[in-house]
């Protein structure tokens, strides 16, 4: 049965959990909850990132009967988790004025998604991990046709559902043969069986399936049919939710699931699958890009390539890997909001002012906004000495020691590529003359959350050693 | 380890060999003399009225939706309470108060269903 002292381990879950209940209270009840519920889960999210930051250190368990790991990384994971959403919130303040229709639920389906999250990287059990992705993965596709009264909204999440039920799908059957040849579901008993496991076919079989179900959700490239389409019709905040947040719980699943092969690369025997991924989507997502003209779009094809630059460090399948990949995620999430949370600023009523026609002379007309997306922008190729650049350098450093050179190459080649499209942006705001059709909203809030990713990603940037020590520590 | 499968694989091919041939035989030997009468649709005797793809209204589906998750909630309760008597004893009045936290939480989603005027028909 339950001890009364283990519930309080998991205090980030318990928040986040009590405060979907509590907005949802309210949502019935009051008839401010338009003003108070955005607030409430700000609050929440920032009190429960902030106890996850400060409780990193606390010993490090497995509480539950073998369900859920406390501490160390996790918490890293959940305070990535809490601090993104909570600037998704606050650039949702003024968005969903302009976006249209206002839903109540909108909010409390934003906190059910983190704990999703949460529970997928606290995971220590395949069950959990599977409860985790589906609590995810149902908000996400109510949240992406949110506004049901506009068709490319309706578009985007039946597609989401349809692809991402499908990747549920691989993902149970993996489970399913990952059970069938390790008898158990706990990932304590496979990591330390680990090795015996690895020459199971049944096993490996289990394993890919498992990694195809999980491409589809860190949106690597067989997979990614479903990413332009879906960034493109859902809300913007809410795009940069799934880019960000989503990846990252994704990534978290797929580490603690194979934590073994970073241990021992010998036992990693998916390299050469996760090479090819890797890859193929950098390339892809990096070409692709260059031909787009919607910016949300252009922002989903670099999500791709992203998940490209991760999936290296999985390859690699060591310590530095496993480091980086965390590491990368980090920054991602928060140069990756920063350009979603400008985008949604700069986006008028009824989708316009999406084209990247649109930002052509940003700088004279909002020059604070126009120099923090030059900042993403940067980050996102990758140009020192913002976070994005030593996300990507981990990870190449990381494939390079486990004799991968020529993935590192093509890492390199790609954000070389990628370049292009991301400083086009920045040209544009700067040397191009104004658009005069060009109508802005006015957004405090979404300034305020616009400000704070981008002193993380400056501060990232800044600090990456001793950040990535941190992280290293709890390995 | 997949020859134990090998009595599943052989009554599966029976199955599907018997099925196929006794419809196959059917076909080849009975005696087919069609009429209209035998040919029309059979509904209990009565003549067949309209197509069968009707659609349904949405509210149906809502309903069966609440319907799947309250019958899952049984599902939880009533193991529970068959064995109530022998975890309080063993366990104290935490299996009370796990199960209450649990209906807590669905009762929140009951009252927001209520509220959001879910179980309305029209």
């Amino acid at each position: 049965m339950i001890n009364l002292s283990e519930i309080f381990q998991i205090l980030p879950l318990l928040i986040i959990g009590a405060g979907i209940l509590l907005s949802l209270v309210l949502e019935m009840y009051s008839k401010q909850s338009e003003k108070v519920l955005p607030w409430i889960s700000v609050f929440l999210f920032i009190i429960a990132g902030i106890y996850s930051l400060f409780s990193i250190n606390e010993t490090r368990m497995i509480v539950f009967h073998n369900m859920l790991s406390v501490g160390g990384n996790t918490h890293v994971f959940y305070f990535i988790f809490n601090i993104g959403a909570a600037l998704v919130c606050l650039l949702s303040i003024d968005y969903i004025k302009k976006y249209g229709t206002y839903y109540g639920e909108y909010y409390i389906l934003v906190q059910s998604s983190v704990l999703g999250m949460m529970l997928m990287a606290g995971a220590k059990d395949l069950l959990v991990i599977f409860m985790g992705l589906e609590i995810m993965s149902v908000s996400f596709y109510v949240l992406a046709g949110l506004n049901r009264k506009r068709l490319s909204a309706n578009e985007a999440s039946l597609k989401y559902f349809l692809l991402g039920a499908f990747a549920t799908g691989f993902v149970v059957y993996g489970i399913a043969l990952i059970y069938g040849s390790a008898q158990t579901t706990s990932l304590e008993v496979i990591t330390a069986k680990f090795s015996a496991l690895s020459t199971n076919l049944l096993f490996i079989v289990g394993v890919l399936l498992f990694l195809v179900g999980f491409s589809f959700k860190i949106a690597a490239f067989p997979f990614h049919m479903w990413v332009p389409d879906v960034y493109q019709g859902s809300p913007t905040t809410i795009a940069g939710l799934f880019s960000t947040g989503g990846k990252a719980a994704a990534f978290s699943s797929i580490i603690i699931t194979l934590i073994a092969i970073f241990s021992n690369s010998a036992q990693n025997v998916f390299a050469p699958y996760l090479a090819v991924i890797a890859t193929l989507s950098m390339l892809f997502g990096s070409i692709v890009a260059i031909a787009q003209d919607n910016i949300k779009r252009m922002l989903a094809y670099s999500s791709i390539s992203h998940a490209g630059y991760l999936t290296i460090g999985l390859a690699a399948g060591n310590q530095d890997g496993v480091a980086g990949i965390i590491f990368y995620l980090a920054a991602y999430t928060f140069m990756n909001l920063g350009a979603f949370g400008i985008v949604a600023m700069i986006e008028g009523e009824a989708e316009s002012n999406l084209t990247i026609s649109s930002y052509a002379g940003l700088s004279s007309r909002k020059p604070l906004l126009a120099a923090m997306l030059a900042l993403f922008m940067f980050s996102l190729a990758g140009i020192p000495p913002f976070a994005g650049f030593f996300g990507k350098y981990y990870v190449f450093i990381a494939a390079i020691k486990s004799d991968l050179t020529w993935l590192a190459i093509v890492g390199v080649f790609s954000s070389a590529i990628s370049v292009y499209f991301y400083l086009r942006i920045v040209v544009l705001m700067y040397f191009k003359e104004l658009s005069s059709e060009l109508t802005l909203f006015e957004s405090k809030t979404g300034l305020i959350a616009v400000i704070i990713s981008s002193i993380l990603v400056i501060l990232l940037g800044i600090f990456p050693g001793s950040i990535l020590q941190l992280i290293t520590n709890f390995m | 380890m997949l020859e134990q499968y090998l009595p599943v694989f052989i009554v599966l091919g029976i199955a599907i060999v018997f099925g196929v041939a006794t419809v196959l035989s059917s076909i080849i030997f009975g005696p087919q003399r069609p009429t209209t009468e035998k040919l029309s649709t059979y509904e209990s005797g009565m003549k067949p009225v309209g197509t069968t793809k009707e659609r349904v209204s949405i509210k149906y589906y809502l309903i069966a939706m609440l319907f799947i998750i309250f019958d899952l909630e049984v599902i939880f309760v009533y193991p529970w309470a068959v064995q109530f008597k022998k975890l309080f004893h063993e366990f104290g009045i935490s299996v009370f108060i796990s199960m209450f936290i649990f209906l807590v939480i669905f009762e929140i989603g009951y009252l927001y269903v209520y509220k959001k005027g879910g179980f309305k028909w029209d």
